[in-house]
Parts: C-alpha cells; sequence; structure tokens
C-alpha cells in the first residue's frame, strides 16, 4: 500500500508510444498489478481550459521496473495534456499505489487477458507478474497509431476498429473465439473503455467463465474520501472504485455503463 | 496549537469537513498509520441518516474552475450500520504519533424532526460521539426551502433536539440562504453550542457532449466546493462571528494555512479542511503545521 502522504518524485522520462506516451517516474515504492496511482504535475498544474486541472488523475501503474513506475497516457484532457508535457527533470505529485489489484488465477485456470485501448496499461504489470508465457494476451485498439500500445506486452493477438492490425473488429470477437477454444480452464483479466468492459462481463457470465474487471472511474481523491467514483453493484447499492477496486469479480457488478 | 472547543480538548484547530474524509477507507489505502497519525484534531463523520441511502447514480462529481461541483446524495450506511459498524472502527483515533486522541463528531440528517430526534437520541447514548454536528442543508417538506435556509424553521428544528443531547451540538448552516448571520442567531437562540460553516453552494455542470442543455450530474444539481468558493466562505464566517457569541468552525476552500488563519482572524475558533484533502491525504495536518 501506499505512504500516507503525496510524493514529489522526479519524471525519469517520456517515451512516445504511437497515439500514447508512457510516463516513467524514479519510484522505490512498487505497486501491484491492477493498482493505480493519483499523478499531478508538480509545476504549473492548473490554469488550462476553465482553470483546469485542479485535481490529480486516475492512472493504472502499466509496469514496475528497475526503480521506476510506468503510467500510460493519453492527451484527451486538460489533465492528460498537461502530464504529456511532462519530461526528465521535471516532478510529478503522487498519491499511491492504491487499490486492490488483480488476483492470481483460480486453481488450474491460465490467466486471459483482454485490453481495450489505455486499458492496455494494467496488464502489462500483470504480465510480468505472471511470467513469460503464462498468458494468453489479446488487445484491441481504433487503430494503427494507438496499437503501438500493444508494445507493452509480449505476444499479444491484436483487433483494430478500422482493421490496420490484425483482426478488423473489436477484441471481444477474439475473446469469444478463445472461449469457445479448446484451450482448456481460463480466468479472464480485462480493462478497456466502458462497452469493452460490459461486452467482456456479459460474454463470460453467458459462458460461466469467471473474470476480474479493472475499472475506471471519474475520481477527485482515489482513496475513499470523495464518494464520487461509485459503479454499481449487483443486489443493488454502489461500490467505490478505488477503495472496493479498481479491480472487480465480473459476477460482483450490474451492467458497466458508460457516463457520455 | 491545541484549543478548547465546547468542552473538547484538540490538539490544533483544524477538523475535516463532513463527507470530506472517510477513515476506514483511509486506513485500507493506506494502513494503520492513519489511526496514530490521523491528520484532523477531530473527526467529523460523513452525514447519518435514519435509513442506509445507497447515494445518487453516478456521474457525481464535476471539475470547476477552481472547484468541484459534488452531488454525492448523501450516502451512508444508515443509523444501524454506523454504531454497529463504523463507530468500533473509529475509537481510537489518536494524531501526533498516537500520543493525543481524536474526539469524534457525528454529523447527522433527518427529513422530519421526528428522523432527526431518533439520530440525536441514539448518538446521545453513546460515550464514544464526543459531539454532534447537525446537517440542516435539506428541503423543508412544507416550503420546499432547506430547513437551514430560514432562521425560524431553524429555530423551530434546533430547538427540537436540543433537549434530547446534554452533548454540544453544532449547527451546519448553509450557505444557499439570504442572510446567514440571522441563522447562525436563530441556532444560538435554539440552544445551539457551536455553529459550522459554509456547507457547499448550490451548483450545476452540463455535460461535455451530447444534446444541449443537459445536465452533466446524475441529480442534476450539486454543490461548489474548493478555492472557487474561498472568498464567499470569508464573508459568510465573518458575519456569522459578528453576530452570535457561540464558536465558529469556518470552513470554504483551505487549502493552506494562511487560508486557515484567514478565518481564525475573521472570527473562527476552529477551521475545517475540505476538498483539499483529495488532492493531499494529509492537507489537515500541513495546514494545522503552518499554524503553530
Amino acid at each position: 500500500m501506499g505512504p500516507f502522504h503525496r510524493r514529489r518524485l522526479p519524471v525519469a522520462g517520456m517515451d512516445e508510444l504511437g497515439a500514447y506516451r508512457v510516463l516513467r517516474v524514479r519510484d522505490d515504492v512498487e505497486a501491484a498489478a491492477g493498482q493505480f496511482a493519483m499523478l499531478a504535475a508538480a509545476e504549473r498544474w492548473g490554469g488550462g481550459e476553465d482553470e483546469r486541472p485542479l485535481f490529480a488523475r486516475a492512472f493504472s501503474v502499466a509496469r514496475q521496473a528497475g526503480g521506476e513506475s510506468h503510467y500510460l497516457l493519453e492527451d484527451v484532457g486538460p489533465g492528460t495534456k498537461r502530464l504529456c508535457e511532462l519530461r526528465a527533470g521535471e516532478a510529478v505529485d503522487v498519491v499511491g499505489p492504491l487499490g486492490r489489484g488483480f488476483r492470481p488465477p483460480g486453481e488450474g485456470r491460465r490467466a486471459l487477458l483482454a485490453g481495450g485501448g489505455v486499458g492496455t496499461a494494467p496488464l502489462a504489470i500483470l504480465q510480468d507478474e505472471l511470467g513469460a508465457g503464462a498468458a494468453i494476451v489479446l488487445l484491441g485498439f481504433r487503430d494503427a497509431a494507438h496499437a503501438c500500445g500493444a508494445e507493452l506486452l509480449r505476444d499479444a493477438r491484436m483487433a483494430t476498429d478500422d482493421g490496420s492490425v490484425g483482426h478488423h473488429g473489436l477484441v471481444t470477437d477474439l475473446l469469444a473465439e478463445e472461449l469457445s477454444g479448446e484451450r482448456g480452464p481460463v480466468e479472464v483479466y480485462a480493462c478497456g473503455p466502458p462497452p469493452m468492459l460490459e461486452a467482456v462481463r456479459s460474454l463470460c457470465e453467458q459462458r460461466k467463465v469467471p473474470c476480474q474487471l479493472a475499472l475506471e472511474a471519474g475520481m477527485a481523491c482515489g482513496f475513499g474520501a470523495c464518494f464520487g467514483c461509485v459503479v454499481p453493484c449487483r443486489g443493488g447499492g454502489y461500490l467505490r472504485v478505488c477503495v472496493d477496486g479498481p479491480v472487480f469479480d465480473g459476477e460482483a457488478l450490474e451492467r458497466i455503463e458508460e457516463h457520455a | 496549537m491545541s484549543v478548547s472547543f465546547c468542552g473538547l480538548e484538540l490538539a490544533h484547530p483544524v477538523i475535516n469537513g463532513s463527507g470530506t474524509f472517510d477513515a476506514v477507507a483511509a486506513e485500507r489505502a493506506f494502513g494503520p498509520v492513519v489511526r496514530e497519525e490521523f491528520p484532523f484534531a477531530a473527526y467529523v463523520s460523513k452525514t447519518i441518516t435514519l435509513e442506509p441511502r445507497a447515494g445518487n447514480p453516478p456521474p457525481r462529481l464535476w471539475e470547476a474552475a477552481g472547484g468541484l461541483v459534488n452531488s454525492i446524495g448523501l450516502a451512508n450506511k444508515g443509523l444501524d450500520g454506523y454504531l454497529r459498524e463504523d463507530l468500533p472502527a473509529l475509537s481510537g483515533l489518536r494524531t501526533r504519533g498516537g500520543t493525543v486522541a481524536v474526539p469524534l463528531i457525528t454529523n447527522v440528517m433527518g427529513s422530519t424532526a421526528a428522523e432527526l430526534v431518533a439520530l440525536v437520541e441514539a448518538c446521545d447514548e453513546r460515550q464514544e460521539i464526543a459531539a454532534l454536528e447537525l446537517n440542516v442543508s435539506c428541503p423543508n417538506v412544507k416550503t420546499g426551502l432547506d430547513i437551514g435556509a430560514d432562521p425560524d424553521s431553524l429555530r423551530a428544528v434546533v430547538a427540537e433536539v436540543r433537549p434530547r443531547t446534554g452533548k454540544p451540538l453544532i449547527v451546519k448552516l448553509t450557505p444557499n440562504t439570504a442572510d446567514v448571520a440571522s441563522c447562525a442567531q436563530a441556532a444560538q437562540e435554539a440552544g445551539a453550542d457551536a455553529v459550522s460553516l459554509i456547507n457547499t453552494l448550490r451548483a450545476m455542470a452540463l455535460a461535455p457532449a451530447g444534446p444541449p442543455g443537459r445536465p452533466w450530474l446524475g441529480a442534476r444539481t450539486g454543490g461548489l466546493s474548493g478555492p472557487a468558493i474561498r472568498a464567499i466562505a470569508l464573508a459568510q464566517v465573518a458575519a456569522v462571528a459578528e453576530r452570535v457569541a457561540i464558536p465558529v468552525v469556518g470552513m470554504g476552500g483551505v487549502q493552506s494555512s494562511r487560508h486557515a488563519r484567514d478565518l481564525l482572524d475573521v472570527g473562527a475558533t476552529l477551521v475545517a479542511v475540505g476538498t483539499e484533502s483529495f488532492r493531499d491525504p494529509v492537507a489537515g495536518a500541513r495546514v494545522a503545521a503552518g499554524l503553530a
């Protein structure tokens, strides 16, 4: 678990990965696969569009290696825009690692990783933890520029919305194929946009395959204080993605909705 | 900088705003250090209602210019859940390296006088609870206005609950009113031991995409907090402190000891840190350290 305060850490570097960036932070606290951190630039955080950002942004840890934590970024708003500007020599304020990560596959089950877009991130560190060759990996992206994100993992089968790389279609097409195949018992680990996670949850429910879903939600704090990040759970009520998740058993969740 | 407040001895003048820190969740996130180095001199619970409330459907948050619009919807386990599960876990919070006890203040809200009475009487029986805070930012069923927005309805509610407890009674005023000082005076006249303000200001945000004019928040409107409200908080705290003799807990957009000092300088006895804790889990301790 993470220290009980914000840490100002050095940026080791920023690497380009097609449409994405990989932020490398010098960090001696190790995260478990599926955990995340709240990140904010140490300087000039705020004063962007609508004076934003104010709060830190949540990112899964994508890799833990050589005394660094790595995060997969895409410039999609005032927070990520500022974070993508960071370079070696600058600093980032970090709260984390946070949340409940992935659990090992059940007895006799092989890990089947399914990632969509920036959801690829926690699957990279998960593949590191499981070891070489242990997991089957399926990754989907919208186009070739985003498909560069697959370089974070090894031996991935690919799908792209525009057909520029791999299967022309969705990663869940590949997942359905795998689940119909002769692989033996699997446990699915998925991360990606809400419609993809809902498709995975529903497919695994139909096929009676256990799945662990790493969710994302807008959040101000990341440690259970604001009650903003909730997801509806089976049986009624809500769970907080930051402290009850971000990894949930598919069976614990209601239909996963998108907030446009 | 220890301070005495309604008979409670506090290590310093900084407490949390109700609903902006969950000690139980923080311990899950950060470990047992939270119980020994609690960032606040007293811990104010999230609003407890008689029945459990799941809260509003998401989205519950909107990052506004210099602030946050929230519409959480008073999610809580209800009175029984709080007394049975949370209270035992919360007693024994300490700060200053485990050397100083952190008193518990339970914030309660009822949509009827009867509900509020039931809550206050149940809490009065628990020695773990050091004080009560009344959340009166809820609509009056008859008038539709917040109970706390009108001095007369506020006076009546406080008068109803005052005899039910000997514990210190703090009234959390609403800023969404024409005359907060008169509301504070009414609370004092009805027997409140202290008042706290400001709560969030009624606010709205629109969805960034989709049909025009569509609210972003699942519950349409919410409350604004954070740096954007700091100047409003200062004005209201100053007005109230000038009007009443009972102690005032000042809050609203406090991000630094400077902001806390300003509230103390206009007459607050304690200050609360709320939204800033979301950016820095130990903001309370940081603000307190700068006041020493």
